[in-house]
């Protein structure tokens, strides 16, 4: 194993996705700039321009092109890297399921952001919440060096043969992907190590020509589909062995699907996904300091989703509060709905309610946050029916 | 911008290849799109990728399990194929690999309606890509609705012709200008009842580097209302009367390749088919006096030398 140098530098979440892709050497690029994502794509034309990277940079004219392009790229067996945010992302729905359906494992960067209307640029995480469905692998990073270390670990996840499925690595808008932070840049030669050359089975080639993306009957359709469904189920495994591979050689580890802070013996666990979950880390340290038994599950894969973690907390807490920034509208918060079900799979007793706010970029103090720990050690035991409460409601309700 | 005017080798029907890259589909008898598929992919030759985006060709092309491109063939997202050709093009270029060409097979609806974004684009870049649209006049692969190449008169399941309406209302988009607008190195229409021409041209553009396009009149005789036998006929007698047009645009210059004295008539082309039977003398000359006043334009605009 190599010596691992250190080379700290000062940037942005944006940045730091650059530096990962970089890394990754994918062969193509393509993508269409869109507020909170651009500073990614400006930094990766500057390394392909000064030839820090091989890549072909290629400027399309949409999201829905963006995508497209990155299949045809890698039906041909090219790394392929992507990025968009919001309604780019939405724009790109049609091509999501595509990708997914045919395999091709590209990854992408989203930079959380609110859908219009009304517009807003500002963060939340509506956007690929709407996309769970897509079938593709999501990670969301809580800081910049995930971001960077998740990107090169989405390829090797992505394009793992029991895998073959594309992946997207969420970063919430502006509070990530504008945020200067110290982030350790790896050797290349060590990614080099960490992340072979992508070869698959599933391209097009002159030595053994394809026909891909067919149509199916409906009596091979489900075989199909489930053969999908499978890959993302597989890819836990994955998940798991290659953030462990990763933090050997590179002395940072994730805990794979999701990490558990202080629930060993907590009483009441707030579900976190992304960056909160730093604010949320500080307000239960000071809570824990004051003798209260609180913890945090942050989720890093909402898809394929920790349901085996969630259901194993909910046999040692007491209470479980999910923090959405995201609604779907006419019910409640999608992560709660993931969490919920997970839990009334484990038959669990613990009193539940989902925090919905912070929605189009506004801010979740700490003191929000430590209400929110308030609220579900007082619900432990009290006989109250799980809610679901927009926090930090500014207009009169008579809900 | 320039184009190579270097002599490439000449294919005809004596030379080309005996080779065939797309068979076993399931076309349509007398189907005119399944015919400029096949002729060029003939010239294009083996290193080829094929990139169609949902549409005739696609529906037909590749059920599974039964593949019928023996050449690398993808369907692609119907806004997308301009693209994902990009994207091959690009992706294949960047893994060392040379001596291929990339070409979409689209339709009319594919092209000049929800792909024509994706297509700006591949011909801003100039990405080493063939577009051909095969131009059958309407969304055949859903059940003959109008499209943007829909020509005027035309009786489609959406543009029903009734007390009220003549059927489709609007002129074709004029695609050949709007893909040279772009200053494409190289743009040409064809027809499948000039297959000669239509080689030629998809042999040109084979042997161009960058982004070339080719519109191509294709019959289809379910959507047309046509026999199946006169496919051919019929798409040579759209150029002789003057409703579709021979010509190219290279260096910066639209030239006509056939500029006849005298049309064929225009309401006999149009009245042998089911799609234009409805159509009043009035409205037929409402057709007439469109084609006179494009050909006028072009006359006078293009180069019309041999």
């Amino acid at each position: 194993m190599l010596e691992m140098k250190k080379n700290n530098i000062f940037i942005s979440g944006d940045e730091a996705v650059a530096h990962g892709t970089r890394l990754s050497r994918p062969h193509v690029i393509a993508a269409y700039p869109i507020t909170p994502q651009t500073i990614t794509v400006e930094r990766l034309s500057e390394m392909v321009e000064n030839g820090e990277m091989e890549a072909d940079y290629m400027h399309v004219e949409s999201e829905h092109s963006a995508l497209s392009a990155a299949m045809g790229a890698s039906s041909v067996g090219a790394r392929t890297f992507t990025a968009t945010s919001s309604q780019g992302l939405l724009y790109m729905a049609e091509a999501m399921h595509y990708a997914s359906g045919g395999r091709y494992p590209i990854v992408m960067m989203n930079a959380n952001r609110s859908v219009a209307l009304p517009w807003s640029i500002y963060g939340d995480q509506r956007d690929s919440l709407s996309l769970l469905d897509s079938g593709w692998i999501q990670v969301y990073v809580e800081d910049a060096q995930e971001a960077l270390d998740m990107i090169i670990q989405a390829y090797k996840i992505a394009e793992h043969a029991k895998v073959l499925t594309p992946m997207m690595v969420n970063l919430d808008g502006f509070i990530l992907t504008h945020t200067y932070e110290m982030v350790e840049i790896p050797e290349q030669e060590m990614v080099d190590m960490f992340l072979p050359k992508f070869d698959t089975p599933n391209k097009m080639s002159f030595e053994n020509p394809k026909n891909m993306a067919f149509s199916s009957q409906p009596d091979d359709n489900t075989e199909f589909k489930y053969q999908q469904n499978k890959a993302m189920f597989d890819s836990i495994d994955v998940i798991e062995k290659t953030d462990q591979d990763f933090g050997e050689q590179f002395g940072r580890y994730y805990k794979g699907m999701v990490e558990e802070i202080m629930c060993d013996d907590a009483d009441a666990v707030l579900v976190t996904l992304g960056s909160i979950t730093g604010t949320v880390r500080v307000v239960a340290k000071q809570l824990r300091a004051k003798g209260l038994k609180v913890g945090i599950l942050k989720i890093r894969y909402m898809r394929p989703f920790p349901e085996k973690e969630i259901m194993e907390l909910s046999r040692k807490v007491k209470a479980i509060g999910v923090i959405d920034k995201d609604i779907s509208f006419g019910y409640e918060g999608t992560i709660y709905t993931n969490v919920n079900s997970a839990l009334s799979k484990a038959n669990a007793s613990v009193f539940k309610k989902n925090f919905i706010g912070g929605l189009g970029g506004r801010d979740i103090t700490k003191a929000e946050i430590e209400k929110m720990f308030m609220d579900l050690l007082e619900g432990i035991d009290s006989g109250k029916q799980a809610t679901v409460e927009f926090f930090n409601l500014k207009v009169e309700t008579n809900d | 911008m320039t184009n190579q005017t270097i002599d490439i080798p000449r294919v005809t029907a004596k030379n080309m290849t005996e080779k065939e890259f797309f068979y076993g589909h399931k076309a349509c008898a007398g189907c005119g799109g399944s015919v400029a598929v096949r002729l060029a992919l003939k010239v294009l030759g083996e290193r080829t990728y094929s990139a169609l985006p949902a549409g005739c060709m696609a529906a037909v092309g590749f059920i599974f399990p039964q593949m019928a491109f023996v050449n690398n063939s993808i369907i692609t997202t119907f806004p997308g194929v301009a693209s994902m050709a990009s994207g091959i093009a690009a992706g294949a270029k960047a893994l060392g690999q040379k001596d291929f060409k990339t070409v979409c097979f689209a339709g009319d609806g594919g092209t000049a309606d929800i792909g024509l974004q994706a297509l700006s684009g591949m011909i801003d870049r100039d990405d080493d890509v063939l577009y051909i649209c095969y131009d059958n006049e309407a969304y055949m692969n859903t059940g003959i609705q109008k499209s943007g190449l829909t020509p005027y008169g035309t009786q489609t399941t959406t543009t029903p012709a009734g007390k009220n309406l003549p059927g489709t209302k609007t002129n074709k988009k004029n695609l050949f200008e709007i893909i040279a607008a772009h200053d494409i190195k190289y743009a040409a229409t064809a027809s499948i009842g000039y297959p000669q021409d239509f080689i030629n041209k998809v042999n040109k553009a084979k042997h161009t580097k960058g982004a070339t396009f080719i519109h191509v009149y294709a019959s289809c005789p379910t959507g047309w209302g046509t026999p199946t036998h006169t496919s051919i006929e019929i798409a040579k007698e759209a150029v002789d009367c003057g409703l579709i047009f021979l010509a190219e645009y290279e260096n910066s210059e639209f030239k006509l390749n056939k500029n006849p004295k005298e049309f064929k008539s225009v309401k006999e082309y149009l009245t042998k088919q089911g799609r234009f039977k409805h159509m009043t003398d009035e409205d037929i000359e409402k057709v007439i006096q469109h084609r006179d006043y494009k050909w006028e334009r072009m006359r006078r605009n293009w180069s019309t030398k041999k």
